[in-house]
């Protein structure tokens, strides 16, 4: 029994016990010299786990009398965190080390809040949900302030800090209310409850629940905290903010509502359509007065994330596989532009403004060629992939007769086209300014161009991710 | 050549692929093998589109050559002509060369404006070509990217407001209809065009927000293709994006724009609204007929006063667009043969006259009327195609306009009096002001101290009218080289229009 359940639970153990190893070993040896080499080995011990899940067995299993969930979505879920978590950071490692921070804390950090998502989206229990958002949190927190002599970033991690505790104590509340009015903290203990008749007392813990994470997918109106704590991180850490913590979260999201409160779909289908919307406004309209790129891109995940929202509001099947496939999209997407973000510098420093990309395209004309496929999928324009992103959730949104949230969601959808039009606008017709410096980064090239070509290409098969997804969504919601 | 569609639509693309990825440099000779390539490839794109339209069966009236994988999303990779499309295609591939070779003189990236070119042929062809609904959606809205950028980095002095106002404008159309579609597929479980065609749409009466909506589906489906296409005409009060994208597009963006990109709306109404939303199109015809006279009367109006060449020009394309417009909503042979014959007149017509204001801007840089005068003391040539031109833009008989304007006012006059009669106006109003604008930059004494060098037209330039001219003559001459493409399409549209409304709405169409 006991064996059992820890192989259930291997992937996460080995990184988890490769991480204090790696600890360990950098402490008592070379410590930032190393950096180097944990984050390349840290990334390729992602990339290995990611295919030890995604090639593993299939099938539903679970362990710890249901703590902890093994199946198709928690594994969609987990290689795709894997995969996001290691492109970061190998993207990351150029910049952190000609800034002269490239400590070797970082790639563990990073591989600990890994761990914490990977919990997260294998959650069954309301203990582990929580265990494994605060190993993500704290994880997180701290890489948001990681340049320690840089006001902007401890600010950041100070805000990221005081806010995330507020919604984990929402979060916290929200779960000791289900408990007391349903007497369990596992998923499936509270949705045989619910299903019968849901106490009042566990529709209050829900809604207190979906406060709490929709703070962390940065849905209005908990996005306060996002263009600050996007600003303010160092580039590498906003890279990894907007990637795999966004996609364990939303994996965590439709884990909750289905596994537990699969039940009672109408009560929070129009909590989240309501979130979604505002959602999509929102970083549809704010975004367009923003002149920095990094909270352009706050805002822009934002959107996104009101998008996939829709998706779960469907409430059903349709919509989770919709909700994955775009994450996935939005993912894969977020990589190849953050990877042109850190490699925006004059004079050595890295600049943020959007003006400065006047007439980039003169200069580097794949890069900016990439990023114009990137900005074009980003707004949702086909034939992008992106596009076929939002036509999955519409769809999904359509179908569960949310036909208002359909048209909203097209109207954000042209509102928030703006803005990516405008860093074309710059890039490509712009006046003439300082030319930014021509960086040399491999990585960072190699990245933007993959996700581009993915982008195009990928809409010919989507890579079978849209199948994989509804195996995962067929996985949830049964 | 069962994928012979797929080959003419995605050539481009590969040329394009192949500028991009093989050709370096920026020199004199790197931009004349852009130049080469592109032109060689649209050349060869149109030849092989000829195997196409020889291999075309008119008599059939359902699609031919069509090819048809599985997609992702429950969506098919279907492409295929019928009689209604496949002289767009034609048309399509017979343009972009001479566009192509317009843009010679082009010295601002020239690799990247053929890329450009070339991934919008690509595109342009997928939208008449495409038989599944988000095949064609993505065709559709696809085609902005590239034609956002050559305004925007080709285009004149305001060329920023102009490139998002054309993005913008028509994005917001087009999205409603991509809702639309997608209620079209949970509504018939399938995007293949085919299927929808056969596929009844609900015409129930429903209640929305507490509005009767006479028609149910079909009307609210097909306002919202109706906001994608009448943007996309342009039609009046939609227009606005056109002229100042004409302005500040470059020459050979104008051509491909009036030419082609215009057409994609009026194909639209006829793949898509008539077919699919008989009862709506019924119900609505009335409606589209009076915005499109408005169209004819006030474009025509507002193009006498302009001052700018490409202005004047783009204004009387929303006007021609009315008659096309026009025409189809009138649902009989007639109107509707004549609002392709005019879409396709107006594509050779149109973008010749942007090629003539071109000719000029490229030795004085500028359009306004007001610089030029005389011109035919220096520029014999030029001055008689340019006449030509504006006498095809009025509709003079022996030209292909006057088959297209006539039909459609045929066509309008038996659905009703009245809309035939005030569009008949519009003949008059653009003789006017197509006469007055010949008159004022060609006619007359040689006074401006400017133009006393200016050059006629050069042996590259007379050889891209040349076809020009002779499709117009032929067209105008010899119409039934088109019309017994379309007719029996057209034929087999009416009467399965007529077939799927109900009984109350055949004795109103009847009584038109």
């Amino acid at each position: 029994m006991t064996s059992n359940d820890f192989s259930i639970v291997l992937p996460e153990t080995l990184l988890a016990i490769y991480g204090m190893l790696a600890l360990l070993f950098a402490v008592y040896t070379g410590k930032d010299k190393l950096a180097g080499a944990i984050t390349w080995v840290t990334a390729a011990v992602f990339v290995i786990v990611a295919l030890l899940i995604g090639l593993g067995g299939g099938g539903s299993v679970d362990a710890f009398h249901g703590m902890f969930i093994d199946d198709a979505f928690s594994r969609f879920g987990k290689v795709g965190i894997l995969l996001a978590g290691a492109a970061v950071l190998v993207m990351s490692y150029d910049f952190l080390d000609k800034r002269g921070f490239a400590k070797f804390e970082y790639p563990i950090l990073v591989l600990f809040s890994t761990i914490g998502m990977m919990v997260m989206v294998s959650a069954g229990d309301l203990m582990a949900l929580y265990l494994g958002l605060e190993l993500m949190s704290l994880s997180l927190y701290v890489i948001a302030s990681f340049r320690r002599d840089s006001v902007k970033s401890t600010e950041a991690g100070l805000k990221y800090f005081v806010l995330g505790s507020l919604s984990s104590g929402l979060l916290l509340y929200g779960s000791s209310l289900v408990y007391g009015f349903a007497g369990t903290t596992s998923f499936a203990g509270i949705l045989s409850v619910v299903s019968v008749d849901a106490p009042l007392g566990v529709l209050f813990g829900l809604v207190f629940i979906m406060t709490g994470l929709a703070f962390k997918v940065s849905a209005v109106p908990f996005h306060m905290w996002t263009p600050d704590v996007y600003e303010g991180a160092p580039t590498p850490t906003t890279a990894f903010f907007a990637t795999a913590p966004k996609l364990a979260a939303m994996g965590l999201f439709a884990r909750v509502l289905h596994d537990a409160f699969g039940g009672i779909t109408g009560d929070w289908q129009q909590v989240l359509a309501v979130i979604a919307v505002a959602s999509m406004f929102l970083g549809a309209i704010a975004g367009i007065g923003q002149t920095n790129i990094k909270r352009l891109m706050a805002y822009s995940s934002i959107s996104h994330m009101g998008f996939a929202l829709m998706g779960l509001a469907a409430g059903n099947a349709e919509g989770v596989q919709s909700a994955l496939i775009y994450m996935a999209i939005y993912v894969t997407m977020n990589i190849g532009t953050f990877a042109f973000i850190m490699t925006m510098e004059r004079d050595g420093q890295p600049v943020t403004d959007i003006a400065s990309l006047n007439l980039y395209w003169r200069n580097s004309p794949a890069k900016a060629l990439a990023l114009l496929v990137l900005l074009f999928s980003l707004a949702g324009v086909p034939p992008m992939l992106g596009f076929f992103g939002k036509l999955a959730v519409l769809q999904a949104a359509w179908g569960a007769g949310l036909v208002y949230l359909a048209i909203f969601g097209v109207i954000a959808s042209v509102i928030g086209a703006f803005y990516y039009l405008r860093i074309v606008y710059y890039m490509y017709f712009g006046a003439e300014t300082d030319p930014l410096d021509k960086v040399s980064s491999p990585v960072t090239f190699a990245l933007l161009t993959l996700s581009a070509l993915i982008m195009l290409v990928g809409i010919v098969n989507m890579f079978g991710v849209d199948g994989m997804a509804a195996l995962a969504a067929e996985a949830l919601v049964k | 050549m069962d994928n012979v569609l797929s080959i003419v639509t995605f050539l481009p693309t590969m040329a394009a692929l192949v500028l991009a990825l093989i050709l370096r440099g920026e020199d004199a000779v790197a931009q004349l093998n852009a130049k080469r390539v592109a032109l060689l490839a649209t050349v060869v794109t149109f030849v092989i589109s000829l195997f196409v339209l020889f291999g075309f069966d008119a008599s059939d009236t359902g699609f031919q050559m069509v090819e048809e994988h599985s997609w992702i999303m429950g969506m098919k990779y279907k492409m295929g002509v019928d009689g209604i499309s496949v002289l767009f295609v034609m048309l399509t591939t017979a343009l972009m060369p001479l566009a192509i070779w317009s843009a010679w003189d082009v010295k601002l990236r020239v690799k990247e404006y053929m890329i450009a070119f070339l991934l919008l042929e690509t595109l342009m062809l997928g939208v008449f070509c495409a038989l599944d609904l988000m095949l064609f959606y993505l065709f559709f809205e696809g085609g902005l990217i590239p034609m956002f950028l050559i305004i925007g980095i080709w285009g004149g002095k305001n060329r920023i407001y102009a490139a998002f106002k054309f993005f913008l404008y028509t994005f917001l159309g087009s999205v409603l209809m991509l809702v639309a579609m997608v209620a079209m597929y949970i509504d018939a479980g399938t995007t293949d065009i085919v299927q929808l065609l056969a596929h009844d749409f609900s015409s129930e009466t429903i209640k929305v927000l507490g509005f009767n909506i006479v028609g149910g589906f079909q009307t609210l489906a097909f306002l919202a293709f109706f906001a994608s296409f009448a943007v996309k005409m342009p039609m009046w009060p939609v227009h606005t994006w056109l002229p100042d994208a004409h302005v500040q597009a470059p020459t050979a963006g104008s051509v491909v724009l009036a030419a082609i990109l215009l057409k994609m709306g009026g194909y639209g109404f006829l793949r898509f609204s008539i077919p699919m939303f008989p009862v709506a199109s019924a119900n609505l015809a009335d409606f589209v007929m009076v915005l499109s006279v408005i169209a004819i009367v006030y474009a025509s109006l507002v193009a006498l006063v302009q001052e700018d060449m490409k202005k004047l020009i783009a204004y009387s394309s929303v006007a021609h667009m009315g008659y096309v417009t026009a025409g189809i909503f009138s649902m009989n042979q007639q109107g509707l043969d004549g609002a392709i014959f005019q879409m396709i007149s107006h594509g050779f017509v149109s973008g010749a006259l942007f090629l003539c204001v071109g000719v000029i801007y490229d030795r004085m840089h500028t359009r306004e009327i007001d610089a030029f005068g005389g011109l035919v003391n220096r520029m014999p040539a030029y001055a008689l195609v340019f006449m030509f031109f504006t006498m095809a833009n009025v509709g003079l008989p022996g030209t292909s306009g006057f088959i297209g304007e006539f039909l459609t006012l045929v066509g309008m006059f038996q659905a009703n009096t009245w809309i035939a009669l005030v569009a008949t106006s519009g003949v008059i109003f653009s003789a006017a002001y197509a006469l007055w604008l010949y008159r004022r930059v060609v006619l007359g004494d040689l006074i401006k101290e400017s133009l006393k060098a200016i050059t006629d037209l050069s042996a590259r330039e007379k050889w891209i009218f040349a076809p020009l001219i002779a499709m117009t003559l032929l067209l105008g001459v010899y119409p039934a080289l088109v019309l017994d493409i379309i007719s029996p399409s057209v034929t087999a549209l009416i009467d399965n229009y007529h077939a799927a409304l109900p009984a109350d709405l055949v004795v109103e169409a009847a009584s038109h």
